[in-house]
């Protein structure tokens, strides 16, 4: 899967990033908890949050998460879309809820990697 | 003269939208010295939770790191209130952070749990009053 099939399923829209759409996605998590985001460490992986602050940024930087969708229609502030350029991570909006936006993309097969030891 | 590197960062207080400032030039420069992409990201993260322990619960303070062939010393030292019992605040879920945080993302009670799950070795020392000193070590 990559960046594009995940905004088609989920009926997102791009904020930054369509032209990285084609980079591929192995793994998910969803969470407002930057530091449950943090226990798990995944590669080529996409964030769904409901959380919009600068921080959430910050936290795909360290884990080199290459995809954010923000959940419930939230947006991105200046700040954010400047890093997120900065750091080539694609960010996307859709009007989904997390649960429903987490289960769209289970059903066509993504997966969250192993659990917490 | 041994071959290392040392790096220092002021981590400033009561910022929030400025932490991780540090780790992530750290990790920039980690990855332009060709450090192995997963021993920077395991580097960045603990060192990010660190930055944001030292905003959320001390007054900002200072991360000293050494880099040698052989690993990356980080030490994230602050003059905050300290920690009563260190054992409890290692535990997964243990958080005193006030609700504010929570609302920004952070004080889940997983960040010292997590600085040590990425570090190969992991010391904390703490005076209530005085201040916290954290030393991770990943091994290159």
């Amino acid at each position: 899967m990559n960046i594009e099939d995940i905004r088609s399923i989920l009926g997102a829209k791009y904020i930054v990033g369509e032209e990285w759409k084609e980079r591929e996605v192995h793994t998910a998590c969803g969470s407002d908890m930057m530091s449950d985001v943090l226990a798990f460490m995944k590669d080529q992986s996409v964030l769904m949050t409901g959380l919009c602050n600068l921080q959430v940024i910050r936290t795909c930087e360290m884990m080199d998460i290459i995809c954010v969708v923000f959940v419930r229609g939230k947006l991105p502030d200046e700040a954010m879309i400047e890093m997120a350029k900065e750091k080539e991570i694609a960010l996307l909006s859709t009007g989904h809820r997390m649960f429903a936006a987490c289960g769209m993309l289970y059903e066509k097969g993504l997966r969250g990697g192993p659990d917490y030891k | 003269m041994s071959n290392t590197i040392h790096m220092s960062y002021e981590v400033p207080a009561n910022d929030f939208t400025r932490a991780g400032e540090a780790s992530s030039s750290l990790k920039s420069s980690l990855k332009k010295m060709g450090v192995n992409p997963e021993i920077v990201r395991k580097v960045a993260i603990a060192m990010y939770e660190g930055e944001i322990n030292m905003v959320i619960h001390a007054t900002g303070g200072k991360i000293d790191v050494v880099i040698s062939p052989e690993e990356i010393e980080m030490v994230l030292k602050d003059q905050g209130p300290g920690i009563a019992d260190i054992e409890l605040a290692m535990q997964a879920g243990y958080s005193t952070a006030p609700d504010n945080i929570r609302n920004l993302g952070f004080g889940a009670g997983m960040g010292l749990p997590n600085m040590k799950k990425y570090s190969d070795e992991f010391n904390i020392e703490s005076t209530v009053g005085v201040g916290t000193t954290v030393t991770m070590k990943v091994k290159m």
